[in-house]
């Protein structure tokens, strides 16, 4: 198989999934399950997750994995079924992207911060290792770190990715847009700061994810393409920002919304454009269908 | 040092959040004593604790509250000020429970039934404590039941509900209709990303705050 970056350097801009958090709410998840366990519980309604995306024109798939680190699991009581979780997780993805599409095998933050002493260096290394290992063990060709805010343990994550496996890495933080329109996360780390940090740190693919819509995310491009003219991006924004209306949480950004944005990321430099939160498969078919038609 | 010059040191110590002498961060003051230290050296000198809390704990809790909210510092550096804070009140809990320092009032938190998320939740708690009110945390995944134990066993306390999740806001609305319907004169907080002032008219709760200086400010003028 093509490495995505390979793809990207050939001039090509791909298109990635949209949300699964939502989609699996939709599909009977309930508050407090534990989203991991349907790899083995519901293996089929994953694989319609999946399988719709790439039917709707995704080039690649991410894996039902985001919390599926010991950390995230242990809250479950699942610390104890990390390998067999997201090794499902690889292979229900695989499933749909067939043998030529890529699987993205997602890791998420583990929620522990390293300034405070929650949890020591080696020990993040040893939870994303043991993640890594298994997604790539049950087919991912690649795997996205995302959902980052603190730069340290994206660049523990990245190490224990690129020295564990052979997978591409990706990783993406997710922003928050200041009173004075800067961007940064949580933790106070900028998109340049980013840039500059994880490229050292050995990344293939860096990005955005979540918290802000479309439009937010055609300024954070922006200003990762000023701090790196070469690295590839990926951006999966959410479905606009969400909206509590009787009593359910909308994302109101609509298929058309999100396509009138693709040609500005694109412009502002994103080579690989997806979505998050709200996001579904009509979304990103009309993402798939204004990329094809550049 | 003299009482004035410990007090404004164990403030610097907890605004930048220097712990102890041993602590690594900030960089810039290593090897210097921290607020472990100085606060021990203030009360063997006769600085009396009720002193400790308001000149030194409150005052820099406050600054840290406000360049929160300013975007001068971030999560991370809340978080060692909170530890510094809370290495400062470790030495002053005896006199909390003998009644000789007396705090502001009780404030329950938890993160609602469904939610996981604590960053916020403890984030919160961090500076509504330092702010010198007692505060309860219930922790994650808190059920009505919970809360309503918790408000039983407090009386008079107002309660912070927090959630990160735009799924678990309508666990929210059910907890803060639960205690409103058991106890209409509880104050209710809520915060949290998706949460905003119209979600809190909507349901019914009685202050919302898109940052911790905001529900510190909403508690304080409870009291005032």
């Amino acid at each position: 198989m093509n490495k995505i970056s390979q793809e990207i350097l050939s001039g090509n801009i791909l298109v990635s999934d949209g949300a699964w958090g939502t989609f699996l709410q939709q599909k009977g998840l309930l508050p407090g399950e534990c989203p991991e366990s349907w790899n083995t519980l519901h293996p089929e309604k994953v694989l319609e997750i999946a399988q719709s995306y790439i039917d709707a024109g995704s080039d690649m798939i991410e894996t039902n994995s985001f919390g599926g680190n010991r950390i995230k699991l242990s809250y479950f009581g699942k610390e104890d079924q990390v390998y067999e979780l997201n090794k499902a997780a690889a292979e229900i993805s695989r499933k749909a992207a067939g043998p030529n599409k890529h699987v993205l095998g997602s890791i998420g933050p583990t929620g522990k911060f390293l300034i405070t002493g929650d949890v020591t260096e080696e020990e993040l290394f040893e939870v994303f290792k043991e993640q890594a290992i298994a997604l790539e063990a049950g087919g991912a060709d690649a795997l996205i770190i995302e959902t980052m805010t603190d730069i340290d343990e994206a660049k523990i994550a990245i190490r224990a990715c690129k020295e564990n496996t052979s997978c591409e890495v990706i990783c993406t933080m997710t922003f928050d847009k200041t009173d004075e329109a800067v961007f940064y996360t949580m933790m106070g780390v900028t998109p340049a700061d980013m840039t500059t940090e994880l490229v050292d740190a050995g990344v293939d693919i860096i990005g955005a994810n979540c918290g802000n819509g479309m439009e937010n995310m055609v300024g954070i491009t922006k200003e990762i393409r000023a701090a790196n003219a070469e690295i590839p991006i990926l951006i999966h924004a959410n479905a606009g920002a969400p909206v509590f209306q009787n009593n359910e949480t909308l994302f109101l950004e609509t298929p058309d919304i999100t396509a009138g944005f693709v040609n500005p990321l694109i412009d502002a430099g994103a080579n690989i454009i997806g979505g998050c939160c709200g996001t579904t498969p009509a979304h990103i078919k009309s993402i798939a269908q204004m990329v094809k038609r550049n | 040092m003299n009482a004035e010059e410990i007090l404004l040191k164990l403030a610097e110590c907890v605004e930048f959040g220097k712990v102890n002498k041993a602590a690594p961060f900030p960089p810039a003051m290593k090897g210097m004593d921290g607020a472990d230290e100085l606060t021990k050296q203030a009360l063997e000198i006769g600085v009396k604790p009720v002193d400790i809390l308001n000149e030194a704990l409150i005052k820099a809790m406050d600054k840290v509250g406000e360049k929160f909210t300013q975007k001068k510092i971030f999560v991370p550096q809340m978080l060692i000020a909170a530890k510094a804070m809370n290495a400062s009140m470790e030495h002053l809990k005896p006199f909390f429970q003998s009644g000789e320092v007396k705090r502001k009032g009780k404030f329950i938190i938890g993160t609602v039934a469904g939610d996981l998320h604590d960053i916020g939740k403890n984030l919160v708690a961090m500076i509504v404590e330092g702010a010198g009110w007692e505060v309860i945390d219930l922790g994650v995944d808190v059920s009505a039941a919970k809360f309503l134990q918790a408000i039983k066993e407090n009386e008079g306390a107002v309660v912070g509900l927090s959630a990160l999740l735009t799924t678990t806001m309508l666990s929210m609305k059910n907890i803060v209709a639960e205690i409103k319907r058991e106890y209409p004169n509880v104050t209710c907080l809520i915060g949290g990303a998706p949460i905003n002032d119209q979600f809190m008219v909507e349901i019914g709760a009685d202050g919302y705050s898109s940052d911790p200086q905001g529900a510190v400010n909403y508690l304080n003028a409870l009291v005032a």
